[in-house]
């Protein structure tokens, strides 16, 4: 929701990253405030996913331009795990499988550990317990997975509800959910989507990194954007998913380009 | 005789200096096992200490250990029920104590009620020779093995499990092996026979008494374990050794599967300078065998593993999964030989060695092997080296776990896949206790 009293959550100016020295963010633009859901769109290689890991700290990305404030402060500043407990989530394309670890081990861990940063209070693992299974039931989850390794076995569907899970413990202030629905059926879309609803508010924002208009469905936004060549090319409300839907990405770079050339044109005279 | 006098020349006074104390071993009442004794001094006079040109041995150097002048222990240092609870495994109804490999019969507790036997071979002479004849010293190969020979010619105490036919123990058997820091040479042996159609869970526990004061002290154990199956037997064997930093540990295990029986074992390598674990597998038609490993190893250990799994005959199955997890300048081996013999059909085999270096200086020796005779089989082996997947530690990382944190918590899942596997619970929460402060190093 767009809030008149809304904070700047994040501030992405001019961002520019590579991965084995080839540039894919090349001067990237992008605001959050509070409140508000954003849908980033794009094409396969737009730069996408990078950016999502770029702004989770993600080592395999070298910045080399621009600046990112989160909540007013430099986030480059910041190792992974301490943007995690000042409050950026990513929940992953393709979660991690950590066979020998019981997930209700892992989520215990990454839950007191960022409560313990946050100066609030830890559970035991009985209290931990309770409160997990509550959170689960947002997502239809079974308390089974507590007591397998974390994401070991689980389905497409099953390794997507457990980022949520996760994000539901960590309760951030900022959650880029990359690509959460590919690979979801209709019924899993529907329950991760509800659980994300649900942990939506005033005070947090949401970015859905996303190839499909129809997550957006479930999660409507107040802003969809369109990544092309590593920057933000057209920024839209909720019916720019739907065009897209219908007529592709090409015409939106199109017109991009026309418009680019007009201003050097105007530039030139 | 010449030329075998030269061969073993150069660690002569070795074996010389061990082998002074044997005379003074109270004979036994039964001549096969004194033949047995003589017969190994015999095989002494002629084998030799391996050395690094030895294959076998050809990353595992134990001059070190010729170097030191270790006795053999012929009195038992007196220790408290109290001094050892702490090794106790609540889930085991019977425990046999051996203190330097010496027979401890105040802190053990026997068993021999509904047929099944756990105790001290002297004992057991009278009652269950034929059993024991049967299969004491006819696995455990001693003729060319010169420390299998060395054990054998020290034969005395001995932990016997006879476990009679359909006969299921529902609570493991705990053999506690316990050195005392003392510079000694202990050969402890064990015999396990599960009669056909019998369920037996042996735990084989091999460990140093910490006491305040007591320095760490260079030991020599030299163990050798026989188990025989018979038909439709099933054995669970879980080893663990946790011997002294100082300490040499050199071990054969031959374990010999009748028809349709199923051996699983789970071995765990944590202790001691260096360590060698020798194990032999040898399946009869149609037997099954798990055979997992985890070497657990950091400053400057060395720890060493040669496995064979002997596909005699048809339809057998084995699976095998080591592990090693390999800290500051330490050095792991690992040699799994699967064998499959000609008529050895429809053998099916999956072999899998996986190693984690966790520094520069780490390193580790894989040679997984396979050796196929027959033309129907299933075989599958590989090996993987490797350092912990910088995208697994960047997913804790971004939940908000440090760097150190992270880690640790991937290399004791690494080694967790393994103890997960030991089916007595108690030991399993301690191991992963142990796993978890052993990888948790400060930074």
């Amino acid at each position: 929701m767009i809030l008149q009293d809304s904070k700047t959550l994040l501030e992405v100016r001019g961002l520019r990253a590579t991965v084995n020295g080839i540039e894919i963010l090349r001067g990237l633009d992008f605001t959050v405030k509070s409140g508000e859901v954003h849908a980033i769109m794009g094409p396969n290689g737009s730069g996408k996913s990078t950016f999502a890991k770029v702004l989770a700290g993600h080592t395999a990305y070298e910045v080399t331009g621009g600046s990112v404030l989160f909540e007013g402060k430099d986030l480059f500043e910041l190792a992974p795990e301490e943007r995690a407990r000042a409050g950026v989530f990513l929940a992953f394309q393709y979660p991690i499988e950590i066979p020998g670890v019981a997930n209700s081990q892992f989520l215990r861990l990454t839950y007191n550990t960022v409560q313990a940063q946050r100066g609030k209070e830890e559970l035991d693992p009985l209290e931990f317990d309770d409160f997990v299974r509550e959170k689960m039931k947002l997502l239809e989850m079974s308390p089974d997975f507590l007591d397998r390794s974390v994401n070991e076995g689980f389905s497409g569907g099953e390794k997507k509800r457990n980022e949520i899970l996760q994000m539901a413990l960590l309760d951030p202030r900022l959650a880029i959910l990359d690509e959460t629905d590919s690979g979801l059926d209709i019924d899993a879309l529907r329950i991760v989507s509800q659980g994300v609803n649900q942990l939506a508010n005033k005070d947090n924002a949401i970015v859905l990194v996303t190839h499909y208009q129809r997550l957006l469905n479930y999660i409507v936004p107040d802003f969809v954007h369109v990544m092309e060549a590593g920057r933000i090319i057209k920024t839209g409300g909720k019916d720019l998913a739907l065009e897209l839907e219908t007529r592709g990405y090409d015409w939106v770079a199109a017109e991009h380009q026309a418009a680019s050339q007009t201003r050097a044109a105007e530039g030139a005279a | 005789m010449s030329t075998v006098t030269s061969i073993r020349r150069p660690v002569a006074g070795y074996l010389e200096t061990l082998l002074a104390d044997q005379p003074q071993l109270p004979t036994s009442p039964l001549a096969w096992i004194n033949a047995l004794r003589v017969e190994a001094v015999n095989r002494l006079d002629v084998l030799a200490l391996p050395t690094l040109r030895d294959e076998e041995w050809r990353f595992t150097d134990i001059s070190q250990l010729t170097k030191l002048s270790l006795s053999k222990a012929l009195s038992a240092t007196h220790l408290e029920a109290a001094d050892i609870a702490h090794f106790y495994i609540e889930e085991a109804s019977t425990r046999l104590v051996f203190v330097d490999g010496l027979y401890a019969p105040q802190l053990s507790s026997a068993a021999s009620n509904s047929g099944v036997v756990v105790s001290n071979l002297p004992t057991l002479l009278a009652t269950h020779a034929a059993a024991i004849e049967a299969h004491l010293g006819r696995h455990a190969a001693f003729r060319d093995n010169v420390f299998a020979a060395l054990n054998t010619a020290f034969l005395h105490d001995a932990a016997v499990i006879l476990v009679p036919r359909n006969v299921a123990l529902a609570a493991p058997v705990h053999l506690l092996f316990i050195a005392t820091q003392k510079e000694l040479v202990s050969t402890p042996r064990c015999l396990v026979v599960a009669e056909s159609g019998s369920v037996v869970t042996v735990i084989e526990d091999y460990v140093v008494l910490h006491q305040p004061g007591w320095q760490e002290e260079a030991h020599f154990t030299n163990a050798v374990t026989e188990i025989a199956l018979e038909d439709n037997a099933r054995v669970n064997h879980i080893r663990i050794q946790r011997e002294g930093a100082q300490a040499f540990h050199i071990a054969n295990c031959a374990v010999s599967l009748g028809r349709s029986s199923n051996y699983q074992s789970v071995s765990v390598a944590m202790g001691a300078q260096i360590s060698r674990y020798n194990l032999n597998v040898l399946l009869a038609e149609g037997a099954e065998c798990a055979v997992d490993g985890l070497a657990l190893i950091a400053a400057n250990q060395l720890a060493d593993t040669h496995t064979c799994i002997d596909h005699a005959q048809p339809h057998g199955v084995s699976r095998q999964l080591h592990k090693c997890i390999v800290g500051g300048s330490a050095h792991a081996v690992f040699n799994g030989k699967i064998m499959v013999r000609q008529g050895a059909q429809r053998t099916d085999s999956v072999q899998s060695s996986r190693n984690l270096l966790l520094t520069g200086k780490a390193h580790v020796d894989t040679k997984p092997q396979l050796e196929i005779f027959a033309d129907d089989v299933k075989c599958a082996h590989g090996a993987t080296i490797g350092q912990l997947d910088s995208e697994e530690v960047f997913y804790l990382k971004s939940r908000g776990l440090s760097d150190s944190v992270a880690r640790n918590l991937l290399t004791y899942a690494f080694g967790a896949e393994i103890i997960e596997r030991i089916p007595v619970a108690s030991l399993k929460q301690r191991l992963e206790q142990t796993v978890l402060e052993q990888t948790s190093s400060p930074s």
